[in-house]
């Protein structure tokens, strides 16, 4: 896979609010979560929970892929290499997939790469992998909620991240 | 560097209720690439779309981003506003900052960051986007139905009165299938032939539909569209221009077999039509039984044909055509009861399917209508029925029910009173059950009739003399219960057919445990394959009574004609994509492809001034359906996905981590 390093140095002058992760160690940390929703289930569970208006905490951005099937472990370790606390895998339920058999890839790929992620020294419970359907807005709510918590309580990664490479 | 524009929605007050615009708009003019953002109140009405072109318009954009509602919502919206400023439609992206942030947070701080955040994966993704075109897929016109039931005789019909070309392709020498084998049908107790004839008539006289009886289908090809099929038709031995149907030849055949209609029951010529009203009304010679083919003695058909039809001589033919559109309507088989040794393994000639009762109780069958049970001959004064053979029964590894059989049970019960006044019945049951319109009211004049309904599986059936016994449990009562038969009707469940695996296999769908084909959703597609372009109806998907199958042909039907109502198809451009310079050819994408859409291809480059030839993987834009799985499953990265690159997801994921 290239691996491209396109916004590296406009990131480091962006401005603008972008409080939600206050860095680790201060007061008001909190965790930053990337989510990967399928299209077809959990991205439409995660647009129902918002005219549901169910509140939940502002930790997780969504990143939409067709299928949980597209998520390649290498973009889960991109994202804890670049930061990320936690890592949210939802797609359509199994046997309810609709490309049939994607999520049975996906919950075979990711349960090895659950086990790499301990291999590189990253608690596995940074990585959720759960199954939503279009009409679970509320458990998308509940999941972004206790995945929060668990995370928060873990605290902020401090393995593999490339800032921490640099600082050594 | 791209010419990014960034468009934010207020969406009244629903995104700016709780975004900080202003402070976002701020964030945003400093992104990357960012050369003009602007906000909107509604950018969705059509002043908010005109701001849009006028923007690409004024800023020479090249790529936009628009910060409103989800994507799921108004992507192909704005995807048009794109495409009528003159830009490629997919170099759009949606950052979703209401349903997955104004609306669920309460903190104005908190929603902004977030929106700030959201705004900035989808600048940084959209830098990867590239024009692509939708693909144009000319479509045949020509549908393929497989299977002369009544749910492919309605599709047939469905279709060619719509105005296209139907062929109707059927393994056995007329249509008709199971129905035409019916007494009455429930809850309405109409004559079966007499609902089923006028539309085997109707199929066989319709311009635009070509019959194939006789035939199979033994190759198909292609895709969506554009399917190549090979159909084997099969020697009839008969000359069907010349044929006339006059029946002097089955008359005066000398030699006799089994009749598979009747179901063994009754005995058919070896040149036969396999019930009167067959359509076509022209023979087959059965090769396999007929004299002449096994001694070279006989031709005594051709002796009395009086329009010369008879060819000894014909051989199979393979005739390959183009569809469009093929539909599976292949129906069922009968469960086989000799899998049930406590219920004579199949041996005891009065111990018979429901089917093999649907024989004997038709005025056209073995018996001219008379009930007479097989053994004897004797008129049954006590019938008992068993239900669920073959169905709910996880012992014999089938655990589904075949829905029809409560149904045709209490239809059996009353034709049984109806034909043979005075007979008892007893009807086994585990559950009645009894969902369709009218089917609860028949199941209760059943009742009414004097059947008697016991509750509880039998354990075993014995014969006792010239009579049998069923020794059962009602578990109502709670005790054991013995009832002396002269005759015993299982109610057999509905399996696959027995080849159904074969023919999924051929034409590339899916099927389940049992071999039913699947369906594309079980809710929402019921109709559709995970194959575009071929469509279920009836059994084939699963057990279904006639109505449902008739209402799902014509689903079937709708989704073909649909199709047809364009001469082009256009695929979705978001599908996977082969860099041929990278790919090893090791093909690990293709068997995990649900659609079949990847094969292998031979590519021919110089290297070191050499020609070499090499195998590499290529996607069929016309089955590829965008799911990606291929591009993970990719040892050398050389599987992308268009408008989810491995590049596109990497600057998201960077954009959000930072």
């Amino acid at each position: 896979m290239p691996v491209n390093e396109p916004h590296g140095a406009a990131q480091a002058a962006a401005p603008g609010g972008a409080t939600a992760g206050a860095r680790p160690g201060t007061a008001e940390w909190e965790p930053r979560i990337i989510g990967f929703c399928c299209n077809w289930c959990s991205y439409a569970g995660a647009d129902l929970a918002g005219t549901s208006r169910l509140e939940y905490p502002p930790t997780v951005r969504v990143i939409r892929v067709p299928c949980s099937g597209r998520v390649n472990p290498q973009f889960i370790v991109r994202a804890f290499q670049k930061g990320a606390d936690g890592v949210l895998v939802a797609g359509c339920h199994p046997g309810d997939c609709h490309y049939s058999t994607g999520n049975y890839f996906t919950r075979r790929r990711l349960q090895v790469a659950r086990r790499f992620l301990e291999y590189l020294g990253i608690d596995p419970r940074r990585l959720r992998i759960t199954w939503i359907s279009a009409s679970e807005g509320q458990k998308f709510a509940d999941t972004v909620r206790e995945m929060t918590e668990e995370v928060r309580a873990l605290g902020p990664n401090r393995v593999m991240r490339d800032e921490l490479w640099a600082a050594n | 560097m791209k010419r990014i524009g960034v468009f934010l929605c207020h969406c009244g007050s629903n995104i700016a209720g709780t975004v900080d615009i202003d402070r976002l708009q701020e964030a945003v003019r400093r992104m990357p690439g960012v050369v003009y953002v602007e906000q909107n109140k509604y950018t969705c009405s059509e002043p908010g779309q005109e701001q849009i072109r006028k923007g690409i318009k004024e800023h020479r954009l090249d790529r936009v981003v628009v910060a409103a509602c989800s994507p799921r919502m108004h992507e192909n919206t704005f995807r048009r506003t794109v495409e009528s400023a003159g830009l490629n439609p997919y170099l759009l992206e949606i950052a979703n900052v209401r349903e997955h942030c104004s609306w669920v947070h309460k903190d104005r701080e908190e929603a902004t960051a977030k929106a700030v955040d959201l705004v900035r994966r989808a600048v940084a993704k959209v830098v990867f986007n590239r024009p692509l075109q939708k693909a144009r897929i000319p479509v045949e016109k020509r549908a393929l139905v497989i299977g002369g039931g009544i749910a492919g005789i309605q599709a047939a019909l469905d279709i060619a009165d719509a105005g296209h070309e139907v062929w109707l392709v059927e393994k056995e020498p007329s249509i008709g299938g199971r129905m035409a084998q019916l007494d009455k049908t429930f809850p309405t107790l109409d004559c079966s032939l007499c609902i089923l004839t006028p539309k085997m008539v109707d199929v066989a006289q319709h311009p635009n539909i070509r019959l194939l009886t006789y035939s199979q289908v033994e190759n198909v090809g292609g895709y969506v569209g554009n399917f190549e099929v090979t159909i084997r038709k099969r020697a009839r031995s008969v000359d069907e221009s010349k044929c006339t149907g006059c029946g002097s030849c089955w008359a005066k055949c000398p030699h006799k077999v089994p009749s598979e209609f009747d179901l063994g029951l009754g005995q058919r010529k070896v040149i036969y039509v396999p019930f009167p009203q067959a359509v076509p009304n022209k023979p087959v010679i059965d090769r396999e039984h007929c004299v002449y083919f096994k001694t070279g003695k006989c031709r005594v058909c051709e002796r009395f044909c009086p329009a010369g039809a008879i060819d000894f001589t014909q051989e199979d033919e393979l005739i390959t055509e183009r569809f469009g559109a093929i539909v599976a309507a292949t129906g069922f088989d009968l469960f086989d009861h000799a899998r049930y040794g406590e219920y004579g393994a199949g041996q005891d000639p009065d111990i018979i399917s429901g089917l093999h009762f649907e024989r004997l109780v038709n005025a056209s069958g073995p018996t001219e209508g008379k009930i007479k049970r097989p053994s004897d001959g004797k008129v049954p004064r006590s019938v008992a029925f068993i239900t669920c053979v073959g169905s709910r029964d996880d012992h014999k590894g089938i655990s589904y029910c075949s829905r029809v059989c409560c149904m045709y049970t209490a239809k059996h019960a009353i034709l049984l009173s109806e034909k043979v006044p005075g007979c008892r019945s007893y009807v086994f049951y585990m559950d009645m059950r009894t969902p369709g319109k009218g089917y609860e009211e028949f199941y209760k004049r059943s009742q009414e009739m004097g059947t008697q309904y016991v509750r509880g599986r039998v354990a075993r059936i014995y014969r006792e003399g010239d009579h049998l016994v069923v020794q059962g449990e009602d578990t109502l009562l709670g005790r054991k219960v013995l009832v002396e038969a002269d005759m015993v009707v299982l109610a057999t469940g509905i399996t696959p057919r027995r080849d159904a695996g074969e023919l999924a296999r051929t034409l590339g769908i899916s099927y389940d445990q049992y071999a039913f084909f699947n369906e594309a959703h079980p809710k929402l597609r019921p109709v559709e394959t995970n194959t575009a372009g071929i469509y279920l109806a009836g059994a084939c998907q699963g057990p279904k009574d006639i109505p449902d199958a008739v209402a799902q042909a014509s689903g079937a039907a709708a989704k073909v004609t649909a199709m047809f109502s364009k001469d082009t198809l256009t695929a979705d451009p978001l599908i996977a994509t082969v860099n041929e310079a990278i790919c090893s050819g090791c093909l690990w994408c293709k068997p995990i492809c649900p659609y079949r859409a990847i094969d292998e291809k031979i590519i021919t480059e110089r290297v070191r001034g050499r020609t070499v030839s090499r195998r590499v993987a290529t996607v069929n834009a016309g089955l590829c359906q965008g799911c990606g799985a291929c591009t993970v499953a990719c040892r050398d990265g050389a599987m992308n996905l268009l408008g989810f690159s491995n590049e596109q997801v990497l600057a998201e994921v960077e954009a959000l981590c930072r």
